[in-house]
């Protein structure tokens, strides 16, 4: 006999409200969609959701409005943090971010992103650094590695001709306007766990007012580094980390007692 | 309110102002800078934001931002400075978010020199940025004109949700004349964003603004519907000045400060005997092709006037081609000075006797040559 008790199974997750129902463009193993997920649930745990307007860079992140359920713009290649400084001068009550990716923040958009962050704009930008141009398929980035080979860089990246990779979290530290620089990595649970914990607090540093907070986060590109997903992610371990260490490069005063 | 000795530059400035707007992002520039000056002193005591930008490129994208958020928004720039936006517009005019742009021209190309030109004609009118878009482009000729186009602008760009430009050289910018400012507008009407605005999706579904339809159909029919509406408006808001033109069979047109010498030439071409009349294009998308194909059928000839190497001169050609009697096509002659130079009313008057003495009352056919594949060009 069947047992007649049917028990409701315990809801221990929901897609976050921030996050919308639809279907992904990433490709399979992408960790795009991890970084997204971490930011609608820091959204919908501050209760942002209804006052947030976000801006999407050029680049794989190109459609990352299909996948917020808040307002979004999409700027120009490199410069959705000048298009974020004109949201946020006009609407200093909602929380505005930009999600850029390391073509479009580090190479494009440098003068736009080396300014916001002088002037301590009260913005968000949430930057994923995947040492690859993605959506063009895989040529070098600032942040490419050296020796790594991408469709422009077939024989390696070959730092006499091309200079070494640009790390952006320490650069925008040493800027007076910053006040919270750090980079995480999305290759396993612990360090994800760790990332929407930065990216949380980059939140709270713009509701707080005290100026510009990047959170970088190394991503995995299967696709364009021709590895399988897992094999992607522990390239992030292996390659990624000696060059870009992960930590807090600024964190200004008041920011620690968020 | 009465009138007042007003600079050119500044104002444009109060001007928008007191249309409204509620952010001014800007980069330095000659000879548009005392507009950003005015700004940055005016905006802040108003509670409205004023912010210099890194460059222009950073202050087209500010105020597309700010434009996304559906308030009045704008920049202003010289020559050199707005073909550096010419990606942002492309930008903001695929996102059909409404903003004001400020061009007090100077001479060109490259960095040229800081005195009054017309050479943006074609990277505004035409549109400098990547594809099919069109801005509204406002000359004015008078500081008051200015003023008063400064606030038609603010109008047009959120009833057609498009880019407005006000286009004029560094003379006027520069120049001080009477002018009588408008009253403020009325703060209550511009309060409600727009239903499409950003402004954080609170009790609605998410707004989004963007330029991107992957879906070459898609594209294809957003194209279409830009088009139907700068069709509309071709329709609708064309605006020119005329100075008598009633009888005149020699037609000149000019926009701007040209118009503007231009007309003191017809004065003295009309003592002087000629039948001389004047069309200053106040509009220049929507250009007043309808008005020139109609005095096309009364003149035997038109001089075009303009501080550039003939830009405009090429649409005039256009709006006049087979329209005369009979089918066929009046003269048309170009009158230009470059480098800065403004052209003198006896310069336009000596290319309006040459006109005369040479066009005749009967239109000649339009000469339409190309270049063969065999080589050698062809007439016919």
């Amino acid at each position: 006999m069947l047992a007649d008790v049917v028990l409701e199974p315990e809801i221990t997750y929901t897609r976050p409200a921030a996050l919308a129902d639809t279907y992904t463009h990433y490709c399979p193993g992408c960790t795009h969609g991890v970084a997204h997920k971490l930011v609608a649930e820091v959204i919908d745990e501050l209760g942002l959701r209804e006052r947030t307007i976000g801006v999407a860079p050029v680049g794989c992140a190109v459609f990352a409005y299909n996948y917020f359920n808040v307002d979004f713009a999409e700027a120009a290649h490199g410069r959705a943090p000048a298009m974020a400084t004109g949201i946020k001068r006009v609407l200093p009550d909602q929380m505005v971010f930009t999600y850029q990716g390391d073509g479009d923040l580090a190479s494009i958009g440098l003068g736009e992103i080396t300014h916001v962050a002088a002037r301590g704009e009260n913005l968000t930008v949430i930057f994923v650094n995947n040492a690859i141009y993605g959506m063009t398929g895989g040529q070098m980035a600032p942040t490419t590695l050296p020796g790594q080979k991408t469709a422009s860089s077939p024989c390696g990246r070959d730092v006499e001709a091309t200079g070494l990779p640009l790390r952006m979290a320490e650069l925008l530290a040493g800027l007076p306007g910053t006040a919270y620089a750090v980079r995480r990595s999305l290759h396993n649970v612990k360090e994800i766990n760790r990332a929407k914990k930065a990216i949380r607090t980059a939140f709270q540093v713009q509701q707080a007012g005290l100026g510009f907070a990047l959170v970088e986060l190394l991503s995995s590109c299967p696709t364009n580094w021709g590895l399988p997903p897992l094999d992607a992610l522990k390239w992030i371990e292996d390659q990624m980390l000696p060059y870009y260490p992960l930590g807090d490069y600024k964190v200004a005063d008041g920011v620690e007692q968020l | 309110m009465a009138k007042q000795l007003l600079k050119g530059n500044e104002a444009i400035a109060e001007a928008a102002i007191r249309a409204g707007v509620q952010a001014y992002f800007g980069y330095p520039i000659t000879p548009q800078t005392e507009l950003l000056e005015y700004m940055a002193r005016r905006m802040p005591e108003l509670g409205r934001v004023f912010l210099q930008a890194e460059s222009e490129l950073a202050a087209i994208n500010m105020v597309y931002g700010a434009a996304c958020t559906g308030r009045r928004v704008m920049t202003s720039s010289s020559s050199p400075g707005v073909s550096l936006m010419q990606e942002g517009l492309s930008y903001i005019a695929a996102s059909e978010v409404p903003c004001v742009i400020v061009d007090v021209m100077r001479g060109g190309p490259g960095l040229g020199n800081i005195a009054p030109a017309q050479g943006d004609y074609t990277q505004i009118v035409k549109g400098g940025g990547h594809g099919d878009y069109r801005m509204i482009v406002l000359a004015p000729a008078t500081v008051q004109e200015a003023v008063d186009l400064t606030r038609l602008a603010f109008d047009l760009a959120d009833k057609y949700r498009m880019i407005a430009v006000v286009l004029l050289d560094g003379s006027l910018g520069q120049m001080m004349e009477p002018a009588e400012l408008p009253p403020f507008a009325d703060g209550a009407a511009l309060g409600t964003p727009p239903a499409w605005a950003l402004t954080g999706a609170q009790g609605r579904p998410k707004n989004v603004v963007t330029s991107i339809h992957l879906v070459p159909e898609d594209e294809e029919q957003f194209n279409q519907q830009l088009q139907a509406r700068y069709a509309e408006i071709a329709r609708t808001e064309v605006r020119c000045h005329e100075y008598a033109t009633a009888d005149a069979d020699l037609i000149v047109v000019g926009f701007g400060t040209a118009g503007r010498v231009a007309q003191t030439a017809v004065k003295q071409a009309r003592a002087q005997g000629l039948k001389a009349g004047l069309l200053r294009p106040i509009t220049l998308f929507p250009f007043p092709e309808q008005r020139l194909a109609e005095l096309a059928r009364q003149a035997r000839g038109f001089l075009v006037v303009e501080m550039n190497a003939g830009q405009m001169v090429d649409d005039v050609r256009l709006a006049v081609s087979g329209q005369g009697r009979g089918g066929l096509t009046p003269a048309v002659r170009f009158y230009g000075r470059m480098g800065g130079i403004v052209p003198l009313p006896d310069e336009v008057l000596g290319a309006l006797k040459a006109l005369a003495e040479t066009a005749g009352h009967t239109p000649q056919p339009s000469p339409v040559s190309c270049l063969p594949l065999d080589g050698g060009p062809v007439a016919r």
